[in-house]
């Protein structure tokens, strides 16, 4: 995913002399093609979060759209404040993006366990909150990154992750990917579980259909409406604490929809998703993601 | 354009008075500050603020914000009617900074945030080649917050010579004098510690405050500029003067009118 975002990136700053990409002093190994290629758009500030933010504001109202980068949740709980006050209270045209979404970096302890940034980030007004679920997805929503006009944010996990999507060209504000149809059951899921949920499905419920949430916040309700309608029972899998994360933004969607009358049942949602806990122990993305019950 | 202390001490208590506010003492010590840049220094107006080709006035602690709609409504950028409506509901003109005023740059109700955005703006000048200069007032409690440190390492690395700090020094933040609640020890060697070239004057001394400007604006090595200001929070007012229970009290008609006097007298 690491790639194709600095790739897809590289091919828009060429024809996009308004792009810029800052650091907090990550990215060895990565961020050199668009170091190389466009040193008067890119810098790393330093291991100084905060301010990174700052300064993406400043550059932002100069008419740059800044990217700003780093792993975790260093580039977002660490700075919230900045995002909620300097970004997204202006609409600064700023783009966040963690690397290692999840358990990516599971063996580098807590620190690095970026499990509670979708419910944080999609509290705050303004904030278009992304996961792609594969490489394919990551090359549209860094497209849709570039030229959306507001904040956003993009959680990417790490590398190799299998391509499950076909071609995507574009994506719009909140579209829902069907990545397998089915009956009776709806999977939804957001980010890179979804190779998971694929192989799941596969092996063992061939009628599920599957979905794929690139966008997190907002979520496009007119689809929401037409899964909600179709399938009497719905599962959301998510790497992220089971609190405030994309489940509980689906249910807050199933609910005002039928609040609304718009679908006639509310769903039975089984929320997969980590059991709002801390993992003390190091272990591999997979491990630890069994250890906290976070399988299929 | 008139942009006497007194006029805009003025201002500030008229406003203050009709939308029944604090944060006078803040907004009291930096009018000189103020005064000179808009007056001496600042390439901004009604004529060149929607653009990039102007400089830019930071106001990181934002709290003083009284102090800069009386300079704004000086310049004709602000009229009366905003100024009568400060801080009344469905005004425009909050208690703190806003971007959605004309004239502010930043947003700055939550302290420590100004001087990023302003290093960034700075950063852009520099980087696109243009010639415009960024002032960053910042409080001195203020300077307690981390990550006006990570922009002033962010300064002088990146050789951001058109970024001025102006320190408005008035000895005091919301529990008491800044050197019983976090002391700064010698604000002046910090900076040149950090590699910024550093003047120290009188805060309400017009003549010293525009001297030191021209210095540091004049210096040309890359290094970014610091301006400690030693300033007399409530300056203007005898009874506002270092009474730190001036930065919560709302004026009645007695003391609005004793203030008045006062600073109309100077």
């Amino acid at each position: 995913m690491r790639n194709s975002f600095i790739q897809t990136l590289v091919r828009r700053a060429k024809v996009d002399p308004k792009i810029f990409l800052l650091t907090g002093d990550i990215g060895f190994s990565l961020l050199e093609p668009f170091a190389e290629q466009f040193p008067d758009r890119f810098l790393n500030v330093g291991i100084a979060e905060q301010n990174m933010m700052g300064i993406a504001a400043g550059l932002s109202r100069e008419g740059y759209t800044v990217f700003t980068y780093s792993i975790g949740n260093f580039p977002t709980l660490r700075c919230m404040e900045q995002i909620r006050y300097d970004i997204c209270y202006h609409q600064s045209n700023v783009k966040i993006i963690a690397v290692g979404a999840g358990y990516a970096y599971g063996s580098l302890g807590v620190s690095h366990h970026t499990t509670e940034d979708l419910g944080m980030l999609r509290t705050l007004p303004n904030m278009v909150v992304t996961s792609p679920g594969d490489p394919n997805e990551v090359g549209a929503l860094t497209d849709f990154l570039c030229t959306h006009n507001g904040p956003c944010y993009m959680r990417l996990n790490k590398v190799g992750e299998p391509i499950l999507n076909g071609t995507i060209n574009s994506l719009s504000l909140g579209e829902v990917l069907q990545v397998k149809e089915g009956e009776g059951t709806a999977v939804l899921t957001t980010g890179a579980v979804l190779p998971e949920a694929f192989n799941f499905i596969r092996s063992e419920r061939p009628d599920y259909a599957l979905y794929s949430f690139p966008f997190v916040s907002p979520i496009d309700t007119q689809a929401m409406t037409k899964i909600l309608n179709r399938f009497p029972r719905i599962m959301t899998v998510e790497e992220h604490q089971m609190n405030c994360g994309f489940g509980s933004a689906i249910l807050e969607i199933a609910n005002d929809l039928f609040y609304r009358g718009q679908i006639s049942k509310m769903p039975p949602v089984q929320r997969v998703a980590i059991p709002n806990k801390f993992v003390g122990f190091s272990g591999s993305q997979e491990y630890l993601r069994r250890e906290v019950g976070l399988s299929l | 354009m008139n942009f006497a202390p007194r006029t805009l001490r003025k201002h500030i208590l008229d406003m203050s008075f009709a939308g029944g506010t604090v944060h006078i003492p803040s907004a009291f010590s930096i009018v000189e500050i103020l005064s000179t840049l808009y007056s001496k220094h600042l390439n901004y107006s009604k004529d060149n603020m929607h653009g990039l080709e102007r400089d830019s006035l930071v106001l990181s602690k934002g709290h003083g914000v009284m102090a800069l709609y009386a300079c704004l409504y000086q310049a004709g950028i602000l009229d009366e009617l905003d100024l009568k409506n400060y801080f009344k509901d469905g005004s425009r003109l909050k208690g703190l900074s806003d971007t959605h005023v004309p004239g502010l740059e930043v947003t700055s109700g939550s302290l420590g945030h100004g001087l990023s955005v302003g290093t960034g703006m700075a950063l852009g000048h520099k980087m696109a080649g243009r010639p415009h200069q960024v002032f960053a007032v910042v409080g001195d409690g203020e300077m307690n917050e981390g990550p006006m440190w990570e922009a002033l390492l962010f300064a002088s690395h990146f050789k951001l010579d058109n970024l001025i700090v102006i320190v408005d020094k008035n000895g005091f933040q919301a529990m008491g004098p800044t050197n019983e609640v976090m002391s700064l020890g010698n604000l002046s060697q910090k900076f040149a510690a950090f590699d910024f070239a550093v003047e120290e004057v009188d805060g309400h001394d017009l003549s010293e405050l525009d001297r030191a400007l021209t210095t540091l604006r004049g210096q040309k090595d890359g290094k970014p500029k610091a301006l400690i200001a030693n300033t007399t929070k409530g300056k203007g007012v005898s009874f506002m003067e270092n009474d730190n229970r001036w930065h919560y009290t709302r004026l009645d008609n007695s003391t609005y009118h004793g203030a008045v006097k006062e600073v109309e007298g100077l």
